[in-house]
């Protein structure tokens, strides 16, 4: 068996071909159209930094194959400003200072975006059960959760919680 | 003391004190921050490196032949091939011990011995399987107290940094494990022995930690013209510059430094870690080259130190604690690093913040067959507070004195000498925990339960020094149209540096943090700086920025005043250049340097009269539930109190001391680096727990008292390591409230409690 192959899927709403390595993971595919927002970091599938969207559902991409999303649709976290404009979890992310080093901000958000798709008004426990599969280890958790809630609101075109100065 | 200011200078309502949302916030929640993970370089090969599978032993022989054979495979390398191009390839920031590659010996799993670099980092990978290395097993340590007493030595002899003046006396002895012991003598213990109604003595042990920073270490290098490029994720480019300098024998400024984004640090991305390797793998392949860790291989060459902690006190009749003598053990794995400075500068506070006349400590950096160490947000603190709060609290309670009331009588205050004989200059320990006696509000009543279910509630105070003497430089440049670039060595690796650093700059400028642009470490361009380490940079750094900012803006109104402007005129930057040039031309540029005052302990007695630029103190009081079946502990309610001078940005100061709190809930309840025969058993995160969302306390508060900071810039003060203090002693604490079992060695995991039930009641442990 060869150990290229051409796949075509939809990048990020953009139709793409890729030449790829049967053996490569979808962060290094990633890495061939130079996004770089999902990030190897534990490479088991346990920490979330890798997170992207395959046809909906959200995955690991370091143990995804490349060659799995051959006619499949792709998104990542670039995606979510690609009018220019951040997106309502974005912006919550930015609000309540939800970021330290970064690195696992992109999977965080991205399961936010899946979790309000699925539960538009989560309370405390489903957040913390619907984003207990990604780590921080910087310990943003409490502004995590502050920002989802602010997202939350936002999304529903609630007026914005006040946040602690 | 108090919340009141001292310092004159304080600007009425600018940037500083507010919280303006992190200058890289954009970036980073859209994916598009820059860190050296992301970069590229063209032509690069991908370096694997094959490393040590015994703890210690003689290298007899590498084959590496069908490794070079392997198509795709550009070169393999092993010590000799370093020794070509670097006779004595040996570095370290205290002791020059750990070579690039292993030569002669291996003594850790782990240690690495050969690089691969090939096309890929697939090849390289397999390409390592294909290496053979034959070795002559030796005997080897693991526990650092066994360490100093035994016959397996982990180095021939030791070889001190000639740099350091107090650790010259140590080059050339042998036969010892013993890195360095840090003596202090205070009074005389043996005195108050014998003064002393009730004497205690205790043992504390706390397990080798992981970093785990999500982005593992990584570093790249290339050659440009003669000049060596280093892309590293790294918290001390100045340091990596400095010491490759010094291995190569080139001028500091042959060797360039950039660091982008730190996906985390912790202190695992200090010193050297991989850029040592990866500038030799440039050298010696005569192509760029990028080496990226894996979190296991990460997990394997970079621990925090564990520790042995024996201590003794003496009280009074009047619950006095009249001496204390602390022995402590440092696990400092295979190489120094930065253990020896640990050893000194945290071990003269193992007493912990108390009013002790007569104190001794032995504080010892030991050699080990495991991995090096180095500090873990706490520089060594946390290992200590583990024994002296957790002691501290035994005496309270078994003097039947509250544990809280207790602390009070012996604290450390204002005007009193620390242990060293450096007076304690504020109020801020006392101040500390009466905020945190009052946010825990201690004197109500508080039920503990008499079913499955208990309740227990617990407290433990701590404080930390400085690393000192050091020093950080920055510059400001002003542009012709007014735009503004601070360029300092400072690596923002999640704790908002650029953002507080640019508040600062920007408070005396009179201009908003957002508008000042952060440049990234760059050697060849940003000055030197000690390193982003021990909560050091806000003061250091900060000072370092206020003075550029200010010789900033003493040079912009000697402009001003050159072009005939009165003072006062509130003209544009811009226009200022552009009279003085006749067009858009110009820079003005300010400079700042800061090394605090600071007298270094006498290697004699310990003594001081200025050990620390300034004290972090922190408290950490919890409420636990323990399932008194299972063993489980969970807290309920984590409340963080710390004197952090003032507030720099008081949004990303709490983000500080709720993070360092939530990852010292791993350190007390189930962070442990496993190790069989020096083989970690746990590398992945698989197997090595983190804290995730669903260990945070419900109730999770942080509190800030404001201590009196003469020397701080606006009376700012590192903060990022002051939530760690108190955590785990405080659970343990808590835990015994609730059951009356009580953990001395760390983690507190569900086992270990239901052992102390067991014992508590009689039970072997696993019978029925």
């Amino acid at each position: 068996m060869p150990n290229l192959r051409t796949i075509k899927f939809t990048l990020n709403s953009v139709p793409v071909t890729a030449e790829i390595k049967l053996y490569h993971n979808l962060v290094e595919l990633l890495q061939q159209f130079n996004l770089f927002g999902a990030r190897e970091s534990c490479g088991q599938g346990l920490c979330g930094c890798c997170t992207a969207i395959v046809d909906g559902e959200a995955v690991s991409s370091c143990l995804y194959l490349a060659a799995f999303v051959d006619g499949k649709d792709v998104k990542t976290i670039e995606h979510l400003d690609s009018d220019g404009k951040l997106s309502a979890v974005q912006e919550a992310f930015v609000e309540a200072g939800a970021v330290q080093c970064g690195f696992c901000t992109p999977g965080f958000i991205l399961m936010t975006e899946q979790l309000l798709d699925a539960h538009p008004n989560p309370s405390d426990s489903d957040i913390r059960e619907y984003l207990s599969g990604n780590l921080c280890r910087c310990g943003s958790y409490p502004e995590i959760a502050a920002a989802v809630k602010i997202a939350a609101r936002k999304r529903r075109n609630v007026a914005p919680v006040t946040i602690k100065a | 003391m108090g919340s009141e200011m001292s310092i004159s200078d304080r600007m009425p309502a600018g940037t500083f004190g507010s919280s303006p949302p992190r200058l890289e916030s954009h970036a980073k929640v859209t994916g598009r921050a820059e860190y050296t993970h992301n970069v590229q370089l063209r032509n690069m090969l991908h370096g694997k490196i094959f490393r040590s599978s015994i703890a210690h032993g003689r290298i007899r022989h590498i084959d590496v032949t069908a490794a070079q054979a392997m198509p795709g495979v550009h070169r393999v390398f092993t010590g000799a091939d370093v020794c070509k191009l670097v006779p004595s390839p040996y570095y370290g920031p205290a002791f020059h011990d750990q070579p690039i590659l292993a030569l002669e010996k291996v003594r850790y799993v782990g240690e690495a011995v050969a690089v691969v670099l090939a096309d890929d980092p697939h090849t390289a990978e397999q390409a390592v399987q294909l290496i053979a290395a034959d070795y002559e097993e030796l005997p080897a340590v693991f526990d650092e107290v066994e360490a100093v007493t035994s016959a397996t030595f982990v180095h021939d002899e030791l070889k001190p940094a000639k740099t350091f003046a107090d650790l010259k006396h140590l080059a050339g002895r042998s036969n010892t494990n013993v890195i360095v012991e840090f003596k202090l003598d205070r009074g005389d213990v043996t005195k108050a022995w014998a003064a002393a109604d009730r004497v205690f003595e205790h043992t504390f042990r706390t397990p080798m930690v992981a970093h785990m920073a999500l982005e593992p270490l990584v570093s790249l290098a290339e050659m440009n013209g003669s000049t060596l490029t280093i892309h590293t994720a790294s918290q001390m480019p100045s340091f990596v510059r400095i010491e490759l300098a010094r291995l190569l024998g080139w001028p500091e400024s042959r060797v360039r430094v950039k660091v982008l984004h730190l996906g985390g640090g912790f202190a695992a991305k200090t010193y050297i870690k991989l850029e040592a390797i990866v500038a030799l793998s440039t050298l010696l392949a005569n192509r760029p080259v990028r080496i990226a860790a894996t979190m296991e291989e990460q997990a394997y060459v970079i621990a925090s130190h564990g520790t042995t902690c024996r201590i003794k006190s003496g009280v009074s009749k009047e619950g006095r604690i009249i001496g204390r003598q602390c022995d402590v053990w440092w696990n400092c794995g295979a190489y120094a690093d930065v253990g020896p400075r640990i050893s000194q500068k945290s071990g003269f506070t193992s007493a912990g913040p108390y009013d002790i006349e007569n104190v001794q400590i032995r504080s010892r950096g030991v050699y080990t067959n495991l991995p090096l160490c180095t500090g873990r947000r706490g520089f060594g603190v946390p290992n200590l507070s583990w024994a002296y709060e957790n002691h501290t609290d035994i005496i309270a309670r078994e003097l039947g004195a509250d544990p809280l009331e207790f602390r009070r009588r012996n604290l450390l205050r204002e005007g009193k000498e620390q242990a060293t004989g450096t007076v304690m200059p504020d109020d801020s320990i006392a101040l500390v925990l009466d905020r945190l006696a009052e946010r825990m509000n201690w004197s109500a009543a508080f039920e503990r339960g008499q079913g499955v279910m208990r309740h227990g509630r617990g407290i433990a105070i701590g404080f930390k020094a400085v690393i000192a003497p050091t020093t950080s430089v920055a510059t400001i440049t002003i542009n012709a149209d007014g735009s503004c670039v601070l360029n300092m060595s400072t690596v923002d690796m999640g704790q908002g540096s650029d953002t507080v650093m640019a508040q600062i700059a920007g408070e005396v400028l009179g201009i908003s943090a957002q508008s000042i642009k952060v440049s990234h470490p760059d050697t060849d361009l940003t000055p030197y700086d000690m390193g982003t380490v021990g909560s050091r940079s806000t003061f250091h750094m900060g000072n370092a920025v206020k003075l550029a900012a200010e010789d900033a803006r003493s040079k912009i109104e000697a402009l001003a005043r050159e072009i005939g402007l009165t003072k006062g005129s509130n003209y544009p930057w811009s226009e200022l250049f552009q009279r003085r040039y006749g067009m858009q031309a110009g820079n003005i540029v300010g400079t700042g340097t800061f090394i605090p005052p600071y007298a270094a302990p006498s290697s004699e007695s310990g003594h001081s009269t200025n050990v620390t630029p300034y004290w972090m103190v922190g408290g950490t009081g919890v409420e636990v539930e323990v399932d008194s079946e299972t063993g489980r502990v969970r807290i309920t309610k984590l409340i963080t109190v710390a004197d952090c001078g003032a507030l720099v940005n008081p949004r990303i100061a709490e983000t500080q001391l709720s993070g360092a709190a939530i990852m010292s809930i791993g350190y007390a309840l189930f962070e442990k680096m496993d190790y069989d025969g020096g083989q970690l058993t746990n590398a992945s995160l698989a197997d090595y727990n983190i804290p995730g969302m669903q260990d945070v306390p419900i109730d999770l508060v942080s509190v800030f008292v404001e201590g009196d900071q003469r020397g701080g810039p606006f009376g700012a003060k590192g903060l990022g390591e002051s939530g760690t203090f108190g955590v785990a002693p405080a659970v343990a604490n808590a835990i015994h409230d609730a059951i009356g079992v009580r953990l001395t060695v760390l983690p507190m995991a569900a086992e270990s409690v239901l052992r102390g039930l067991h014992e508590q009641q009689g039970r072997r442990w696993g019978a029925k």
